[in-house]
């Protein structure tokens, strides 16, 4: 082992193996958290074309659904957390109703006019009815206790988000991969005209698709507000923009490249802080840096899929 | 069986559709032809509630189809092979036909009308794990024809399905609209091929710039000296010769 963590220091400027896999760890817990958001934008755009600006701040406004079930209506946190994330599911199809539906039909600009309204009314939203000054949300013993390994303390957190994170993610994958509703959101992803046909019912079917990508951010809000425990109106906007790289990076519209994304610029984003400390006041940075280093070098993302502009 | 009465269709000022009437008989085989632009394709767009006729009805049984919701139509017994195919491209064959048969719930008889599919089209059994975008044209027109018999259709409409296939295809496809129809199918076919489909047809109706020009039984229609000149490329041949 000594010898080991020599060799190993050797290689890293001195960061020993301990501390090396405690970021890691970290790097992959919010990897994690990214991937979670960036398959909402993924999903969406995959099947609208459509950048969903406002998707970070449904992941903002989880995080106060979670807070108020937790202060004001005295839930346990399960129950808070649940309600929290379904909510979030409406909140997203809600959206799609409100603001993209009616544009179905209209030039891509004005979707995405509407995306970034809709993103600023959440914010505004938040400010007036949650208020500008960050909260603390719930804390969670049993999840955010530490764990000692040897001579490194670990949060339990650290291990609960990549688990809860595979977990949702084989769940997405089967919803996709083997029922009805899955096969209807990928063929009106692929060609909803047609699904029509067929007898899918689109408009539900897009509503479908908001409401899981939505609740995958809200599971990833809740996450983010256990291991970064303040909240505010504006909290979604970093999470957002990296979600949305991340499924750039990844290739968008593909959602095991969402997932590749999130974990390349989670952990990517933590060792460059853990290396070059003398770069951490750069570190959201990293995430643009990569962006344009990706589209320089591949521009239709690490996937590589080629999305057809659909007419 | 279908019935449509003065259907008048338009893209933003375009008039596609300038009033047309079309019968369909249960148990006929009728077919439109037309040049390209005609506005064959929006009659069947019409049908499956695609496009929203300005003035117009469109009854099928006596109930109002217009009335009815897009995703819905396709349980009333209706179906389209659409122009260009459009199989689903990154799903397997199976699932193209399991997509085919989506408002169905009888999962046993599912079962037996994919090997039934598969009787009718050989090759797509040997292909289904096949991505259906990996398929040739002609397998794929053959899944889009399966996909479409999977919702057990009464009315079977067909747009253009031997666009840009070999002619080796094209008879195969035609020997399976008469295969199917056999079978007691109605079918409204679309076809740039207007002497093969006037051949099978018992009805057809020739379209011009969004108007029905003639009627006829497929005999009437194929001796019809204007559409030999406009269809049947017999004006061609004559050139050549
Ligand atoms: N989506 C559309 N937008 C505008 N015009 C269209 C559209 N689809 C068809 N048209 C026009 O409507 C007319 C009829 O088209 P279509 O029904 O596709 O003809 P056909 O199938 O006989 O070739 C054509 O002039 C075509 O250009
Ligand atoms: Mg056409």
């Amino acid at each position: 082992m000594m010898n080991l963590n020599a060799v190993f220091q050797y290689f890293t400027n001195g960061m020993d193996l301990g501390t090396f896999l405690q970021h890691l760890t970290n790097g992959i817990s919010l990897g994690s958290l990214y991937a979670l958001v960036a398959i909402g934008y993924t999903m969406v755009y995959g099947t609208l074309r459509l950048i969903n600006f406002a998707h970070g701040d449904v992941f903002m406004m989880t995080t106060y659904f979670a807070f108020y079930g937790v202060s004001t209506f005295m839930l346990p946190w399960y129950v808070s957390f649940i309600l929290a994330v379904i909510l979030t599911g409406a909140l997203g199809m809600l959206l799609e109703k409100g603001a993209y539906r009616p544009l179905r039909n209209a030039p891509k600009i004005s979707i995405m006019i509407s995306a970034i309204g809709a993103s600023f009314l959440l914010e505004n939203l938040a400010v007036v009815l949650f208020g500008g000054r960050p909260k603390a949300f719930p804390s969670v013993k049993v999840l955010t206790d530490s764990v000692q390994f040897g001579s490194v303390s670990i949060q339990k957190l650290t291990f609960v988000i990549p688990i809860v994170t595979i977990i949702f993610l084989f769940g997405l994958l089967y919803l996709l991969n083997h029922t009805k509703t899955g096969m209807a959101m990928r063929a009106v992803a692929k060609d909803y005209e047609t699904a029509g046909i067929m007898g899918v019912n689109v408009n539900l079917t897009i509503s479908q698709t908001f409401a899981i990508g939505s609740m995958l951010a809200a599971v990833g809000g809740i996450m983010w507000g256990l291991k970064f425990p303040q909240i505010a109106p504006l909290m979604g906007v970093m999470p957002g923009l990296k979600a949305f790289i991340a499924a750039v990076i990844g290739g968008i519209g593909n959602i095991k490249g969402a997932v590749i994304g999130g974990f390349i610029l989670g952990i990517g984003e933590i060792m460059i802080v853990a290396f070059l400390p003398s770069l951490s006041g750069y570190r959201d940075a990293f995430a643009f840096v990569f962006l344009i280093v990706i589209l320089l070098f591949k521009p239709t993302g690490i996937t590589g899929e080629k999305i057809a502009e659909k007419v | 069986m279908l019935k449509i009465e003065n259907l008048n269709v338009a893209y933003g000022g375009i008039e596609a559709l300038k009033g047309i009437s079309i019968e369909v008989e249960e148990g006929k085989i009728v077919t439109l032809v037309g040049a390209n632009g005609a506005g064959k394709s929006t009659v069947l767009r019409s049908i499956m509630g695609l496009v929203k006729p300005k003035t117009g009805n469109i009854t099928y049984h006596g109930k109002n189809l217009l009335a009815v919701k897009r995703h819905d139509i396709v349980k009333n017994g209706i179906t389209l092979v659409p122009e260009g195919r459009r199989v689903f491209p990154d799903m397997t064959v199976l699932e193209n036909l399991k997509l085919g048969a989506f408002t169905r719930k009888d999962q046993k008889e599912i079962k037996k009308d994919i090997d039934w599919v598969y009787t009718l089209f050989s090759r797509l059994k040997e292909r289904e794990w096949q991505l259906a975008g990996t398929l040739s044209g002609g397998e794929q027109q053959m899944l889009a024809v399966g996909r479409a018999l999977m919702s057990r259709p009464k009315l079977l409409m067909m747009d253009e399905p031997s666009l840009g296939l070999a002619p080796m295809i094209v008879k195969d496809i035609f020997n399976i609209i008469r295969e199917i129809h056999s079978q007691g199918m109605t079918i409204l076919l679309i076809e740039q091929n207007a002497n093969a489909a006037l051949h099978i047809a018992d009805v057809g109706y020739v379209i011009e710039t969004g108007l029905i020009t003639l009627k006829g039984t497929g005999k009437e229609l194929l001796a019809n000296e204007d559409v030999k000149k406009a269809y049947l490329g017999e004006s061609v041949i004559k050139l050549k010769a």
